[in-house]
């Protein structure tokens, strides 16, 4: 194999992967927030709601996650905004893409840690007279994250290894910096060889230190 | 919208790519990984760490950045495979390694008492996997699998990338001549829908229909 | 094998687990027809000393000779000695038979099907021959009407009898019972006892691990009282159960019999 390793072109542009795993990690974590956010109303209207609304949501989630990420991605940032007039930019419309489709996820993971919720501590709610909405603050929604919490990181992480596909809509990130230092130098070895040990330490990273969070939060 | 319905013959031969694709990937994943993961359960020690390596490495990595490796770097160590070879390779590693993890899961879930049990009553290992712990993992393994199946589908998407006429392509491709991409992106999520919600309803029946064995 | 050797033979017994020793040192024969209680503490190794018999646990040091065959280890000079193969210990197995505390069923196969597996693929009987001694040996631990039964429709003490049935359709030489009455609600333990009192009567040679005294004193043979990885005291059921030499054991029947009261 006629091939002599060169980074010296990688390390010259570092900054360009540098700068797109912070990105990255902005972009999964925006996303991972809106998502919780998203899927934690619909969880809970799915669990409160009569047929037409938990219809509604099992439609979003089914569709959600029966379609390529790939193809929401473009359907966001070329398909609306050629019916709706609406202009966002690559980054924007990445990170609506992301949160919507980390929210249907996580409407599941949040769906099943509500219904985790040992029934004894919401006896022990009422009996202390508790309304419904104070059992859902101040004993079910705090014990369900407890719960949830492995799958949470679980998908924060999975998030950050799908913010890999902006880089198909021209956003900065990670995967975006390394094919370009990859196109424009053609150093192919070298610049995967960075960038593939950057997702995995920042990824296996990120799992060791939640769990380590975890252990101090988690119910089992 | 007529124009939509009139791309449809090109979006199916798209739509052959994808499942070609697909089936390929999930066929060799299903083995590589059925082997790998029993292998990593009940093999000997120093199977353990090169199978555990291999597959905490695909499943660190994001799938887009590994198709890009293998399409740009094959050629360099001067194996020159098709783009489609390439590609097949790569989701299938990536796979495999998703698979492991779900045999296992199957495996480990299975009490160790079973295997105890089964060596009490004098059976080999390759009667114990056969007999007492295939069918007990095989419930376990299924939904999880068909899951794998689902992101398989999805992730074939990823070729588009690469110059490969899927589903995914096909649709770029006529958007380049109409300029209408909303109801061809649509009338494309509809497609993959179709073909992922029928492989997750019978992963939900099938669950169903094993929940009678209960410990 | 005369009538005068062991079915079981355990010399110089030593396991360890990582920096715990938990059999330091253990010597046992076990005669044809016996039964053998053997009773102590938790951590003075008697599970992990059944468990050993039929090689679920491999040992360090000593031996095990079940019918005169060495359990662990291929027969050779004691340092150089090869641990057996899969295939090896098998065969040995299919002649030990073993009753858990958890029962350990499989799930997935009816009462018939759980005593029909080792005798078909281990003892190579026909599925018609297999189904028989199957409906034969679950008929007497009196659960005749429960063939087609799978384990998660019968109670505790139908489980383990189901177990028990396995274990014996196979013929062992010795049966081991690892607290197979611990798990159970007290109403179901006497159905068990029944049945493994019965088996006694029969010839079967057991050793049983067990917490229940008044089987331990009107079923055994010989109790055995383990103690921090050693047999401290063994005899005759009146001889260990009224020594009052022994203060290890006296504290220990103390703590069983005010657990009991």
């Amino acid at each position: 194999m006629r091939y002599h390793l060169d980074f010296g072109f990688i390390w010259k542009y570092f900054d360009k992967l540098a700068w797109g795993l912070v990105l990255s990690l902005e972009l999964a974590l925006v996303s991972i927030l809106i998502g919780m956010a998203i899927g934690l109303s619909l969880a809970l209207a799915h669990t409160s709601g009569g047929r037409a609304v938990r219809s509604v949501v099992a439609g979003y989630v089914e569709f959600i996650r029966n379609v390529p990420l790939l193809l929401l991605v473009y359907l966001v940032f070329y398909g609306v905004p050629s019916i709706e007039g609406f202009a966002y930019d690559a980054t924007t419309s990445f990170v609506i893409t992301l949160s919507v489709y980390a929210g249907a996820t996580l409407v599941e993971v949040f769906r099943a840690g509500l219904t985790a919720v040992p029934r004894g501590l919401i006896d022990a709610g009422k009996a202390i007279g508790l309304t419904g909405w104070q059992r859902l603050i101040w004993v079910r929604l705090p014990t369900m994250f407890r719960i949830v919490l492995p799958s949470l990181s679980n998908a924060f992480v999975s998030l950050f290894k799908d913010t890999s596909l902006a880089s198909v809509i021209a956003v900065p990130e990670l995967t975006y910096g390394a094919q370009w230092i990859n196109t424009n130098s053609f150093r192919i070895i070298e610049v995967w060889a960075v960038t593939a040990p950057m997702y995995l330490v920042t990824g296996y990273s990120l799992l060791f230190l939640l769990q380590r969070l975890e252990r101090r939060f988690v119910v089992h | 919208m007529l124009f939509a319905i009139q791309s449809l013959p090109f979006l199916w031969q798209g739509l052959l790519i994808t499942l070609e694709v697909s089936a390929l990937v999930v066929a060799f994943s299903l083995v590589g990984g059925v082997l790998l993961g029993v292998g990593i359960v009940y093999g000997p020690r120093w199977l353990y760490w090169p199978i555990r390596v291999y597959s905490d490495f695909f499943r660190g990595i994001p799938l887009l950045v590994l198709i890009f490796f293998i399409y740009y770097a094959l050629p360099l160590f001067s194996i020159n495979f098709t783009n489609f070879v390439s590609v097949v390779v790569a989701l299938a590693a990536f796979e495999t390694a998703h698979i492991i993890e779900v045999v296992r899961g199957a495996l480990q879930s299975i009490p160790r008492g079973q295997n105890e049990a089964a060596k009490t009553i004098g059976l080999r290992f390759s009667q114990r996997l056969l007999y007492v712990i295939a069918p007990q993992a095989v419930r376990r393994f299924l939904p999880p699998w068909i899951n794998a199946v689902v992101d398989t589908v999805k992730g074939s998407a990823l070729v588009s990338l690469v110059g490969i006429v899927d589903l995914m392509l096909a649709i770029q491709q006529v958007i380049g001549r109409t300029y209408r991409p909303m109801p061809l992106y649509v009338l494309g999520a509809v497609m993959y829908f179709a073909i992922n919600y029928s492989l997750s309803s019978a992963s939900r029946r099938l669950e169903a229909r094993f929940a009678y064995i209960r410990e | 094998m005369t009538s005068s050797e062991s079915v079981v033979r355990i010399r110089g017994l030593k396991k360890s687990f990582g920096a715990n020793r938990v059999l330091d040192g253990v010597d046992l024969d076990v005669h044809k027809g016996e039964v053998v209680v053997v009773i102590g503490p938790s951590g003075s190794g008697k599970t992990t000393l059944l468990r050993c018999i039929n090689l679920l646990e491999t040992y360090d040091e000593g031996s095990i000779r079940v019918d005169g065959v060495e359990v662990g280890f291929r027969d050779g000079a004691e340092r150089a000695r090869k641990h057996r193969s899969d295939r090896e210990l098998a065969r040995i197995r299919a002649d030990i038979g073993m009753v858990f505390q958890l029962f350990n069923l499989f799930p997935h196969l009816t009462a018939r099907e759980n005593v029909m597996l080792g005798l078909q693929k281990v003892r190579g009987r026909s599925a018609a021959d297999a189904k028989q001694i199957a409906e034969q040996w679950l008929s007497r631990v009196g659960l005749g009407d429960k063939f087609d039964s799978l384990p998660g429709q019968l109670s505790g003490g139908q489980q383990q009898r189901v177990g028990i049935a396995r274990a014996v359709a196979m013929d062992p030489k010795v049966l081991l019972l690892d607290e197979i009455t611990s798990a159970l609600d007290p109403e179901l333990v006497g159905e068990v006892l029944t049945v493994v009192q019965e088996l006694a009567k029969d010839g079967m040679t057991m050793i049983v691990v067990t917490h229940e005294m008044t089987f331990a004193r009107d079923v055994s043979t010989r109790i055995v009282f383990m103690d921090g990885g050693q047999i401290q005291i063994q005899g005759t059921p009146r001889e260990v159960l009224t020594a009052t030499s022994h203060d290890r054991l006296k504290a220990f029947l103390a703590r069983i019999e005010m657990k009991h009261h």
